[in-house]
């Protein structure tokens, strides 16, 4: 398929996300049965196809200082290029946006759509996350001293960062139905939340996030002890898997299983929320609870029933945590129907 | 994946509590009404951005002018709707993040010396003005950033009713746009900086200053989207993504009951009902 003028590293990746695992197939069985224009597009991402702009930079004309007469900013490096590309893709004529809340994005891209189908403006909804490697993140993060000298290693005593990953996620949304697969997976909850702290350090006790979590657990209208695993932000910096653990702990204690992903993925930023939202699935229809790969040494000081090794159980009900720059926190919890 | 979905498609309703208005010519909304309602004439002169006093000193210094035009409009509709800021969940929406910081980072990456500083880093993300909103207010609530290219205010505004509406809420949309540099500018010419800020509630209340209405299964239209009769505001809202909210604007200042249809994506357009209270 020619990408056309929306050709640039991250729209590339989010059709080869889109022609995975039957997606396609299920989107237009989907455009069918409510109609294109019934179907709305909320994809997160951080930084798009800023990666054309970045190489655009190193072309421009040595006299004038123009960039290239072949560029083309608006279907490549802004944000909204990801969901323009996927709906025109898909041919769809609902509702379209790209949420861009740096680490949140594409898990508050549930709680947008869910929001738009409660209120009748949606039938179903494509939602998900794709975020590629650029250098703006791969320097600004090395400039806060925040990428990791080896693969990350969260929850580890000697964790030192994150690595950044890429991805493309994508989860179709539809309405509940009368009749429902034991393995069909749900949309319980949803909560959000700021920290109101620092543009780039999330707030020591973890406030935020702990609020993300109990407005989640609300909206599912569940208990804490109802939650089988807790797919973690877990991103390997010091700060972050500090203070989420202070967070997890005020409202699970410390004997719900819980791992990072991240050590498998890399910090994929703004698809982080639609990776790990994928990943509570295949944990939930496969009764398979990830260990966290990489980490050597729990941190004793990070007190979590934290999961080194793959651990097969049946669950029922999983809660994923995505917290970003700027203070955003966004908490899922999924259920399986049966 | 399984999400309960609407009962019926009840029309979405929201109050307007307060405006927030910057931009090109436009100081707030008491002096911008004026022009919109043509009681006074608009003349296009260059967007004047406060300093953002509400920030700690440190974080003053580092704001760029997404965050000045954004925090201005949002401070100046919050406090017209009374309502208190440290709760009130919030809409973020723009055509794109900080131009200027974003030119100086592809500057840098582009030369031999690609290091870049952590402040122009972190005033990278889309979500700055979000941000910094929650730290100089101290809103703790649910902080949403949207961007929709030249569809980033009706994108905004359909997100904000749609979550006022549906999680019972105030809620404050702030829709803002700043300038391009060159080179950027000659691809995406982006002239100058405007905000618009509404607060918006659910029920209507003493302060309320107009009712908008959403059709939830007719909103999307293929009708043109309305235009501004002044020659002047008509440039603006053209030129800049976050003006296509004048003709909304303009229905609240002259308090009229009407249908508008506001500019949305390329292939359809928004349709509202606005009337006053």
């Amino acid at each position: 398929m020619a990408l056309g003028a929306f050709d640039c590293r991250n729209n590339r990746l989010a059709y080869l996300g889109l022609m995975q695992d039957g997606f396609a197939d299920a989107e237009e069985a989907a455009s069918r049965k409510y109609g294109a224009q019934r179907i709305g597009v909320l994809l997160g991402t951080s930084t798009s196809g800023i990666l054309q702009t970045e190489l655009e930079y190193r072309r421009c004309d040595p006299d004038s200082g123009a960039l290239p007469a072949d560029f083309m900013y608006g279907s490549t490096h802004n944000p909204f290029s990801v969901t323009d590309f996927t709906r025109q893709y898909f041919g769809l004529g609902g509702p379209a946006v790209v949420v861009s809340s740096a680490c949140s994005s594409s898990a508050k891209v549930f709680a947008s759509a869910r929001r738009m189908m409660a209120a009748g403006l949606i039938d179903a909804a494509v939602v998900g996350g794709v975020d590629s490697l650029c250098l703006t993140t791969l320097y600004g993060f090395n400039s806060l001293g925040l990428i990791s000298s080896q693969a990350c290693r969260p929850f580890d005593v000697a964790r030192d960062g994150i690595s950044i990953g890429e991805a493309a996620a994508f989860v179709l949304l539809e309405p509940m139905p009368a009749q429902l697969d034991d393995s069909a997976v749900l949309l319980l909850g949803v909560g959000e939340s700021s920290d109101a702290h620092h543009m780039s350090s999330p707030h020591p006790e973890g406030l935020g996030a702990r609020m993300a979590m109990q407005d989640a657990l609300k909206t599912a209208s569940l208990d804490a002890a109802e939650i089988d695993y807790i797919n973690l932000h877990g991103t390997a910096t010091p700060s972050n898997d500090a203070a989420e653990t202070k967070a997890v702990a005020a409202v699970f204690g410390s004997g719900t299983p819980c791992s990072s992903t991240k050590g498998a993925t890399g910090h994929t930023l703004g698809a982080a929320g639609g990776l790990e939202a994928v990943i509570c699935a295949l944990a939930l229809q496969h009764g398979l609870l990830p260990g966290g790969l990489n980490t050597q040494q729990l941190d004793p000081a990070l007190p979590l029933n934290y999961l080194l090794d793959n651990r097969a159980q049946p669950i029922c009900r999983v809660l994923s945590n995505s917290f970003g720059f700027g203070g955003t926190n966004c908490s899922l919890i999924f259920g399986r129907a049966g | 994946m399984m999400q309960h979905s609407a009962d019926s498609a009840t029309p979405i309703t929201v109050f307007v509590e307060g405006v927030g208005l910057l931009g090109p010519g436009l100081s707030c909304w008491a002096e911008g009404r004026l022009h919109l309602e043509g009681s006074l004439p608009y003349k296009a002169a260059r967007c004047i951005l406060p300093l953002p006093m509400a920030l700690p000193p440190a974080e003053r210094r580092r704001a760029g002018a997404v965050v000045k035009v954004s925090l201005a409009v949002g401070q100046e509709a919050v406090k017209a709707s009374g309502l208190p800021v440290d709760t009130l969940p919030s809409v973020f929406s723009s055509s794109s993040g900080d131009a200027i910081n974003c030119h100086e980072i592809c500057s840098a990456l582009a030369s031999g010396d690609r290091l870049i500083s952590p402040t122009r880093f972190h005033n990278s993300v889309h979500n700055a003005s979000s941000g910094y909103w929650s730290i100089s207010s101290g809103a703790m609530a649910s902080s949403s950033v949207l961007c929709a290219r030249d569809a980033s205010f009706a994108a905004g505004l359909l997100e904000a009713m749609t979550q006022s509406v549906v999680d019972d809420s105030p809620v404050l949309l702030v829709a803002y746009d700043t300038d391009y540099p060159e080179p950027l500018y000659s691809k995406r010419p982006i002239p100058d900086s405007m905000g618009v800020a509404l607060v918006l509630l659910p029920r209507r209340s003493a302060r309320s200053v107009a009712r908008i209405t959403l059709q939830a299964r007719t909103f999307l239209t293929a009708a043109a989207a309305d235009t501004m009769d002044d020659a002047a505001l008509e440039t603006l809202r053209q030129g800049i993504p976050a003006a296509r909210a004048l003709p909304l604007l303009r229905a609240f200042a002259k308090k009229q009951a009407i249908p508008l249809v506001l500019s949305y994506l390329d292939d359809m357009q928004m349709a509202l009902e606005v009337a006053p209270c």
